[in-house]
């Protein structure tokens, strides 16, 4: 019965956890607590937070492990990387980076497709085959690419990884705006506040933009998850975030070498941007089943 | 037909142009374009030499007298692209941009098929069980494996099994191209992210097709159950994921550049980085071209595929 018992267990947990992955998309609170205590607090707190400067190291604390490892201590629970420094204290300080990244760069390429998805939606014609056409063009672009000649151009820097990001995301919102624009200028209302005199400006952000709203909130928050991987492997490849800011992607490239003798190094780092990231794309589907049921094929 | 394969043509000659033209401003936006192409211990000889070579004199794009319409630089610069001349490349001496881009081609091809076919065998019999098991541990399991392929940094995951298969356990060799089990981390971490999308299509893809009536009609009639999933179902729904092969060209490409620099695999994606990292922008550019090149044209045959496949895209 004990032995009948014990062998069954495994499987069990298996189907018990798996089970409680798919019951986690229909309520997000799993994903949602990942992301304040991994993203949110520690980008907005990071210096109170961690218990380590990030840039400074210790030289007598070299390649610590992580605590529960021999060797390790307290002071560095996730260990120390090859000049000494708190891996804890650099991931905490390295959420600020991917946070402020992910949010300026969906604020500015929000703010651009939008625009344009409107303006090609409700004036349509010429004007929209143009605009259309460019978001064709930008959804064919290499973007690691793209970002490799910005950085051999002009070095890497938060402003390169931003316009990057930007020139290539601005399109899936241009897209998403103008396809619903599209079928809202056609309703009753937009023609009675055009007979009551409304400017086109007018009725494309007064009357219109608040009817997309809901797929902008979704479609940007499916876009930070992305953002958020981009911007770690641009910086892994060295053309992101310049040294010795302590960003993801860099983290986890300062690991690379030194995978034989430290894997704490790369795997903490990789696991807080795969942490992010998922929490990010479960939370979106919940909020897309939930706000718009439209999209559920995007 | 014909009208829609040399739209689609146009347009892509379309989006190489767009390529080419970013590289030519941001060499020239960002200052002396000479400050890029050359090394910073050049000689005012080596800078007179290559400005001429450029034609880096002359105006961008308006030229100074109409009698000549192509006596400006991105004349210049276009008439050598046309030709494969990007420049002779500043690290690696001796060696043209063009050059060095062909000679590291094959192995990025070599491991982007492998990537390809290991994603398609893994793909397809997952995402068809997931939507003929719907809403059983198959099928959760099959979502947490999708979901995973969406979240997890491939550049991570590379180092994270060379970790496991090569440092801890010693079955695989840790990096550089030799043997087949060179190429096994290498093409599992590149076609991992595929797994995961393409099982996903196959996985919706499906699901309508078992809703429709043929489907119903092929189980009334008696049909066994793996015949109704694996034949009738299957073949209509591979048509869907095919348009996914268009992206995963990109995907591919772009995803060797990061692939590569973890396993020091000697392709073009590690000749990207190499160069970005010396500021060989002569080696840069002819990359960019080469790859938006290979990536436009596997776009177009994706969709002529896809058009011949499919008469409802063709007749419209």
């Amino acid at each position: 019965m004990a032995k009948a018992l014990t062998q069954s267990l495994p499987r069990f947990t298996v189907v018990k956890v798996v089970r409680a992955v798919a019951q986690a998309r229909r309520f997000p609170g799993l994903s949602l607590s990942i992301l304040l205590f991994l993203l949110v607090i520690p980008g907005l707190f990071a210096p109170y937070i961690a218990p380590h400067d990030p840039l400074k190291g210790s030289l007598t604390a070299r390649l610590k492990p992580p605590v529960w490892v021999n060797g390790g201590s307290i002071s560095y629970p996730l260990g120390t990387d090859k000049v000494g420094r708190d891996i804890f204290s650099r991931i905490i300080h390295g959420s600020r980076v991917s946070l402020v990244v992910s949010l300026v760069a969906i604020v500015l390429s929000g703010a651009i497709g939008t625009t344009l998805g409107l303006i090609a939606g409700y004036f349509g014609g010429k004007l929209d085959a143009l605009i259309m056409r460019l978001v064709d063009i930008s959804l064919g672009l290499p973007v690691i690419l793209l970002a490799l000649v910005f950085v051999a151009a002009i070095g890497p820097s938060f402003g390169t990884v931003i316009t990057v990001t930007s020139v290539l995301l601005w399109s899936r919102y241009a897209r998403q705006v103008r396809g619903e624009t599209l079928s809202i200028r056609e309703r009753d209302f937009i023609a009675r506040a055009r007979v009551a005199g409304a400017s086109h400006l007018r009725i494309m952000f007064r009357y219109i933009l608040p009817n997309v709203v809901n797929s902008l909130i979704v479609l940007a928050t499916l876009q930070v998850g992305f953002v958020i991987l981009l911007e770690s492997s641009l910086s892994f490849l060295g053309a992101g975030i310049p040294r010795p800011t302590p960003a993801w992607g860099l983290m986890v490239a300062d690991g690379r070498e030194l995978i034989v003798v430290a894997w704490w190094v790369s795997m903490f780092p990789g696991l807080a941007i795969m942490l992010t990231v998922l929490s990010l794309n479960m939370f979106g589907d919940w909020l897309r089943d939930h706000l718009d049921p439209k999209l559920r094929n995007v | 037909m014909q009208r829609y394969i040399v739209v689609r043509f146009l347009q892509s000659i379309l989006a190489l142009w767009v390529m080419s033209l970013i590289v030519f401003c941001l060499a020239r936006v960002t200052g002396n374009p000479l400050d890029v192409l050359l090394p910073m211990e050049a000689g005012p000889e080596e800078y007179e030499r290559i400005a001429k070579h450029w034609g880096l004199d002359k105006p961008w794009f308006i030229p100074q007298d109409w009698s000549q319409p192509f006596d400006t630089q991105y004349a210049t610069f276009m008439g050598k692209a046309l030709r494969g001349d990007f420049g002779n490349s500043l690290k690696w001496q001796g060696y043209t941009a063009m050059n060095l881009v062909l000679q590291r081609l094959p192995a990025t091809l070599e491991l982007a098929g492998i990537a390809l076919a290991i994603s398609v065998v893994l793909a397809l019999p997952i995402g068809v069980l997931s939507a003929a098991l719907k809403d059983t541990a198959f099928d959760n399991g099959g979502k947490l494996i999708a979901l995973l392929g969406q979240s997890l940094p491939s550049f991570w995951l590379a180092i994270m099994l060379m970790w496991i298969f090569a440092v801890i356990l010693g079955w695989l060799p840790t990096s550089g191209r030799g043997g087949l089990t060179h190429m096994i981390l290498p093409a599992i971490s590149l076609g991992w992210f595929q797994v995961a999308a393409l099982m996903r299509l196959v996985r919706s893809a499906m699901l309508d097709v078992l809703d429709s009536e043929f489907v119903k009609l092929a189980r009334v009639k008696g049909l066994a159950e793996w015949k109704v999933v694996w034949k009738h179902c299957l073949r209509n729904a591979a048509i869907a994921p095919l348009t996914y092969f268009s992206i995963t060209a990109g995907v591919l490409l772009t995803g060797s550049v990061v692939i590569e620099s973890v396993f020091a695999w000697p392709g073009t994606g590690l000749l990207a980085v190499d160069a970005v990292r010396a500021r060989d922008f002569q080696v840069v550019q002819a990359i960019v071209i080469v790859f938006a090149a290979v990536f436009i044209l596997t776009n177009l045959l994706v969709d002529i595929l896809y058009a011949y496949l499919d008469p409802r895209i063709r007749y419209q």
